[in-house]
């Protein structure tokens, strides 16, 4: 009975975690219908963000190990994990709605800052490329090279898969392929609560976790941007004649995602502080399965899904084999879509004609 | 050319190259040449599901996992049972044999896989068929890391090499074909008839669920055959080469190519294979370079490079008319 407390209170942080990452899953397919595959890479890249911001000078001679300092980290690496979501939101999606600028510029500087990369690995050699990229494609624009619009939603999923592989190879380039250890930024402690003895860094995930959703739960509900959110995510058409500036609402969007997820990336690196380029991967897809169970662009789902995700990943390890842990999350996944086809809190939908 | 003469003429000239190619182009290029004859015929079948029929499957690695588990493990354990059965055949004969019986094996077992997946999650629509089919992929994935008779993590050593160029190919040739003939057969206009719509599909009296299962397993079964292929040329299974990546990678190919359209598929899966080789030379950045290309084409180029664009005349006429292939 213990050690099932115990493996439940393991269950609902990892659980959390993934809630945080399956937010911005589903709130990306409510606006955009689009499966973000990428969003799982902003994860990692949050983590990444986080690491190096505790690791970095400034903290290390300003604050000690202190809640203070730990809190700050979360929050500068969250808005630079909004700023990537904004930019991939900018250069990658968007370019097939709305034609936008400069597309062919950002990609052939990140084209030129690789070739810079590879024949020299130092600054000045990448800034070359990259700037020499930046007039090709300044060019090629200026010669009538435009963004075609997305006629179906396959061509927006292959930008998201490009967007994902180029984010873990682009991580292993510029963080390096091999695995780092992220630093302690809150002490463990042990904590006795009756009998159970609980992990303080569990708690933290838990309480972190839960105050984000909260949050969420308050912008999403009661702010006007909010508002508008909900309005784009039922019918981006009839929001855009509303007066609604569609385009900034979905790049607010992705901004709010990706900071959860960069944040459920530090949380769960306090738990297993081993990171890498690749960490992204697996709990991105779980985290996305666990957004489809709770019914995807559905915020309430995603938070549920995560819980049953992780409760189920943690029991099948405690009571089952290690090895098949990954799987477990599909199983239910599929359990759960053959009987509720639309998710746990879907709601049927009627097909029209 | 006269119809009847196609397969052996085929046949002939596969012989030939099969003889003097790896003298030719190298052991390398030889290689690649293999491994983009097994990819073309992935993306042909993948392409009869997603592309023919709109059903939006992302699990297909799964399948080619259980025909290249299935076959190599039929040859590995039943070798001498089955030369037992032949001995009056010679040893090159026997090889034949084996190779098409662990294809058949293969394309049997990835046709009941497609069967059972199928079945069950064809009742669900774009992209929670989708979620569906790449998790079923992922479970037999792990399964198969489980099972120790075949390996499990290790990987599964010692198969023997029994394909080569000319097998590869052989298929190439019979998926293709056999694709085409479907894709024009009355069960292809009812594919594409559930892909353009579903509903009206359904009141002109397409049995729908019937057809995506049966497009679905036939998919399944190329895939197996592809793996067998695959398993009995490089002698190496091991379960990270059937990663859901690599059922991504195979729909990058048929959406470059050009969703729609067999030739599309057949230059996808070309143009992605032979670009990962060449993009050795940029070395660690080589899937970075990849992965930017990627999304420089898809924004540039969103029906793909093909399009619905195909090599018959007639029917490019009539495919101008029709609207642009859409999923989910």
């Amino acid at each position: 009975m213990i050690t099932f407390l115990q493996q439940l209170i393991n269950g609902i942080s990892q659980g959390s975690a993934y809630a945080l990452i399956a937010l911005g899953y589903t709130m990306v397919y409510g606006v955009l219908r689009l499966i973000n595959f990428a969003h799982s890479d902003v994860y990692m890249f949050g983590a990444f963000m986080g690491y190096f911001i505790a690791n970095s000078r400034w903290i290390q001679s300003n604050f000690e190990t202190s809640p203070l300092s730990a809190v700050l980290v979360m929050l500068v690496s969250m808005a630079l994990s909004a700023g990537l979501g904004i930019l991939i939101e900018r250069f990658a999606y968007r370019p097939g709605r709305s034609g936008t600028r400069f597309t062919l510029a950002f990609w052939f500087g990140i084209l030129g800052a690789s070739g810079g990369a590879l024949m020299r690995s130092s600054l000045a050699s990448i800034a070359l490329g990259a700037a020499a990229g930046i007039i090709i494609g300044v060019v090629g624009e200026k010669a009538g090279l435009r963004p075609v619009r997305q006629g179906s939603r396959l061509g927006l999923l292959i930008i998201a898969i490009g967007v994902s592989l180029f984010l873990e190879n682009g991580g292993q380039q510029a963080f390096g392929a091999d695995p780092k250890f992220f630093p302690e930024i809150i002490p463990t402690t042990l904590l006795d609560v009756g009998p159970l003895k609980v992990d303080s860094q569990k708690l933290i995930v838990l309480l972190v976790s839960i105050v984000l959703m909260l949050l969420l739960n308050f912008i999403v509900h009661y702010t006007k941007t909010g508002k508008a959110m909900r309005a784009v995510s039922f019918n981006l058409n009839t929001a855009k004649l509303m007066g609604i500036n569609t385009d900034r609402i979905i790049a607010f969007t992705f901004a709010l995602g990706s900071a959860l997820a960069a944040a459920g990336g530090m949380l769960v690196s306090l738990l297993y502080p081993k990171i890498d380029p690749l960490m992204g991967v697996m709990p991105g897809l779980k985290a996305f399965v666990a957004a489809v169970l709770g019914g995807i662009g559905n915020i309430t789902g995603a938070m549920l899904g995560g819980l049953i995700v992780g409760l189920a990943e943690v029991m099948s390890v405690a009571y089952g084999k290690s090895t098949y842990r990954d799987a477990i999350a599909f199983v239910i996944l599929v359990v759960i879509l053959l009987l509720k086809p639309e998710g746990l809190t879907g709601k049927g939908t009627v097909e029209k004609v | 050319m006269k119809r009847w003469l196609f397969w052996p003429v085929a046949l002939a000239l596969l012989g030939i190259l099969q003889v003097s190619l790896r003298g030719l182009i190298g052991a390398y290029n030889y290689q690649i040449l293999v491994l983009v004859g097994i990819n073309i015929i992935l993306a042909v079948s993948l392409n009869l599901i997603n592309g023919f029929t709109g059903q939006f499957s992302i699990g297909h690695a799964g399948f080619y996992a259980v025909g290249a588990y299935t076959s190599a493990s039929l040859v590995y354990y039943g070798d001498s049972a089955i030369r037992a059965l032949i001995p009056f055949l010679p040893s090159p004969a026997q090889n034949i044999v084996l190779l098409l019986l662990g294809v058949l094996a293969a394309a049997a077992a990835a046709g009941i896989a497609g069967l059972a997946v199928g079945i069950p999650s064809l009742r669900l629509r774009g992209d929670y068929l989708a979620i569906v089919t790449l998790g079923f992929g992922e479970i037999i994935r792990v399964l198969i890391l489980n099972i120790d008779a075949i390996g499990g993590s290790r990987g599964f050593f010692g198969i023997p090499q029994l394909s080569n160029f000319f097998w590869v190919y052989l298929f190439v040739l019979i998926t293709i074909v056999t694709v085409r003939n479907i894709v024009n057969s009355s069960y292809g206009r009812a594919f594409i008839s559930i892909r353009d719509d579903e509903i009206a599909a359904e009141a002109m009296g397409v049995d729908t669920t019937r057809f995506k299962v049966m497009s679905f397993v036939i998919s399944s079964m190329f895939a197996g055959i592809a793996g067998a292929l695959f398993g009995h040329y490089t002698m190496y299974l091991h379960p990270n080469s059937f990663q859901f990546i690599t059922s991504f990678f195979l729909i990058i190919m048929i959406v470059v190519g050009g969703l729609g359209s067999i030739e599309g598929s057949i230059l996808g899966a070309v143009l992605i294979t032979v670009a990962l080789e060449a993009l050795r030379e940029f070395r660690e950045f080589r899937l970075v370079i990849f992965s930017v290309l990627l999304v420089l084409v898809m924004i540039y180029r969103p029906q793909g490079l093909l399009g619905t664009w195909t090599l018959s005349r007639t029917r490019r006429k009539s495919v101008r008319s029709q609207a642009a292939p859409t999923v989910g």
